[in-house]
C-alpha cells in the first residue's frame, strides 16, 4: 500500500510540473502539444479454491493466489488537422502460485510451474476526426508467461452520428500463440524434457491462433438511458487443449486431454445504463454465447451505483452465469477409451456461478487527499461460487490520475 | 415448435427495434446524466481483471468488451 501511495505521489508531482510547463507555451501551440491525458493504476489480488484441478484429471485441488498489478498511460495530442490522436500504453504485469500446476511433476516438492510471473503490456493508437465523426485506431499487445507466448493485432473504426446519440463500431483482431507443451511427468516420452531452467531436453511448441471480429451498436435513447448492442464472433485454431491436464479413462489408464483442433465462438451481448433520479445508476449486461464444442451460456451482470454524495458512490453488484458442458466433458475415471476428443477440465463443465460483491468510488472534484491530479478512488471486492464447489474472492483496488 | 421459436425472435427483434424508433434526440447539453462517468456502457477499470478471471474460470468469453480468446492459455 505505502508503494502504491508513493507511486500516486510521484505521479501526481510529474503531472503538476508537466502542467506548469505548459501554461508558458503559447495557446495555439500547446492545442497540438503531446500532453498527458491520464494514468491508470490498478491492482488486484484473487484467490481460490476447489477440488476439481484438470491437471490432476477432475480431482485435486485448485488452490491458487494471484496478484496483479497494472499501470496505463493516455497521451494525447491534435494535429493540424484538428484531428485528436491518444496513445495508450499498458503494462500488467500477474504474479500467481498454484497447488495444482505443482502436480505436473507430483514427485517433485515444488516444481517451476507451482509459481510464476505473467507479463502482456500493449501498445495503442486512436485517431478521432470530429469533422466526419469517425475514430480509427491500431493495437498490439505482447503476454508472456513461462510456457505461453503471444502477440495480438487489433484494429478498430467507428462512426458517430452527427448529434452523437448513435454509435457503430468496429473490431477486427488476431492473436498468434505459441504454447510450451509441457506434459505430465509420467506421460513425457523418453528424451522429452520438462521445460524446466537446466533441463536440456527438447519440449515441443504448439500454436494457437484466434481471429475475432466484434461489431456495436450503441444508441442514446433518452437523457436517462443508453444501450449498446455488440456481436463478437471468434474463431481458434491449433493446440486448444492444455498439455498438461491429465484425463482418466474407465479402464483405469490416463492421458493427457486432447480437444478439437479448432472451435468457433458466438457470444452476443447487450448493456444498458439508466441514471434513475439524482442519485441512483442501474447497470445491467447480458450475454447469450455459443460455440461448436456443444457449449451454451448466459450472463447477466447488475449493479446498482447509488451516489451518496455527488462525488462518493456505493455500488453493490451480482452476476449470474450458467453454461453447459461441452460435449467432450467427463468427470474422472468417466471417459471411453474409445473416444475421440476428451476432458476432465471443470472450466468448461456444466455449471452455475454467481459473484456477488460491492464496490466503492471516490472522485472529489479537488482531487484526493490533497493531490489535484488525483482523480479517482475505487475499491471493489466480490466472492465467486461456482456449483462444482469452487469458490473465490477478487480485491481490486483503482486509481485514476488526470 | 421451431415455427414458433422464430415467431419469438421476430417478436423479440421487433419491439428491440421498436425501442430504438422511440428515442429522442438528446441535445449536448441535455447529457449532464449521460455523460456521468458511472454511466459508461464499458466495464469498469476496477473489473478489469474480473474479466480476466471469467476468461480462466468459464467457458464462455466476448462480446463485454474483454477478450474473447487468444492471448492467454485460458479458455
Amino acid at each position: 500500500m505505502k508503494k502504491i501511495i508513493l507511486t500516486v505521489g510521484l505521479l501526481a508531482a510529474f503531472l503538476k510540473g508537466t502542467q506548469a510547463q505548459n501554461s508558458n507555451d503559447k495557446e495555439a501551440y500547446e492545442k497540438r502539444k503531446l500532453k498527458i491525458e491520464e494514468i491508470n493504476l490498478v491492482s488486484s489480488y484473487y484467490g481460490q479454491d476447489g477440488n476439481n484441478s484438470a491437471v490432476t484429471g477432475g480431482i485435486g485441488t485448485e488452490k491458487l493466489s494471484d496478484f496483479v498489478n497494472s499501470i496505463d498511460l493516455k497521451l494525447s495530442f491534435i494535429d493540424r488537422k484538428s484531428r485528436q490522436h491518444s496513445i495508450i500504453a499498458d503494462f500488467n504485469i500477474d504474479n500467481y502460485t498454484s497447488a495444482s500446476s505443482d502436480n505436473i511433476d507430483p514427485l517433485t516438492v515444488s516444481s517451476a510451474s507451482r509459481s510464476d510471473t505473467h507479463i502482456y503490456p500493449s501498445l495503442s493508437w486512436s485517431m478521432k476526426d470530429d469533422a466526419t465523426h469517425t475514430t480509427r485506431g491500431l493495437s498490439y499487445s505482447y503476454s508472456t508467461e513461462y510456457d505461453y507466448q503471444s502477440h495480438g493485432f487489433n484494429f478498430n473504426f467507428s462512426k458517430s452520428s452527427k448529434d452523437n446519440n448513435r454509435e457503430f463500431s468496429l473490431k477486427v483482431g488476431a492473436f498468434f500463440d505459441t504454447w510450451t507443451a509441457i506434459l505430465p511427468s509420467e506421460l513425457r516420452p523418453s528424451g522429452y524434457g520438462s521445460a524446466a531452467e537446466g533441463d536440456r531436453d527438447p519440449v515441443a511448441y504448439k500454436p494457437r491462433n484466434s481471429y475475432n471480429l466484434a461489431l456495436s451498436f450503441s444508441q442514446i435513447i433518452n437523457k436517462r438511458l443508453q444501450v449498446l448492442f455488440t456481436v463478437e464472433p471468434a474463431y481458434q485454431q491449433g493446440l486448444l487443449s492444455t498439455p498438461y491436464h491429465r484425463v482418466y479413462f474407465t479402464d483405469g489408464s490416463h492421458t493427457v486431454e486432447k480437444l478439437p483442433g479448432s472451435r468457433f465462438k458466438l457470444p452476443v451481448g447487450a448493456r444498458i445504463s439508466y441514471f434513475m433520479g439524482d442519485r441512483l445508476i442501474l447497470r445491467g449486461f447480458y450475454r447469450f454465447y455459443n460455440d461448436d464444442w456443444g457449449m451454451t451460456a448466459h450472463t447477466v451482470n447488475i449493479e446498482a451505483s447509488y451516489k451518496v454524495t455527488p462525488f462518493f458512490s456505493v455500488s453493490p453488484f451480482y452476476r449470474f452465469s450458467n453454461q453447459t458442458a461441452v460435449r467432450y466433458f467427463n468427470a474422472y475415471g468417466k471417459h471411453s477409451p474409445t473416444a475421440t476428443y476428451y476432458t476432465s477440465d471443470y472450466d468448461i463443465s456444466g455449471f452455475t456461478s454467481h459473484f456477488v460483491g460491492a464496490g466503492i468510488r471516490l472522485a472529489p472534484p479537488g482531487g484526493l487527499l490533497g493531490f489535484k491530479h488525483w482523480n479517482t478512488l475505487e475499491l471493489r471486492y466480490g466472492h465467486y461460487m461456482r456449483s462444482t464447489g469452487m469458490i473465490g474472492n477478487s480485491v481490486t483496488l483503482a486509481m485514476k490520475l488526470k | 415448435m421451431s415455427k414458433n421459436k422464430n415467431i419469438h425472435n421476430r417478436l423479440l427483434i421487433l419491439s428491440l427495434l421498436a425501442s430504438l424508433s422511440s428515442c429522442v434526440t438528446v441535445k449536448e447539453y441535455q447529457k449532464s446524466r449521460i455523460n456521468d462517468s458511472e454511466m459508461e456502457l464499458s466495464a469498469r477499470k476496477s473489473e478489469k481483471f474480473e474479466q480476466s478471471f471469467y476468461l480462466y474460470r468459464e467457458g464462455a468469453s466476448g462480446a463485454n468488451g474483454g477478450k474473447s480468446g487468444g492471448g492467454c492459455g485460458c479458455n
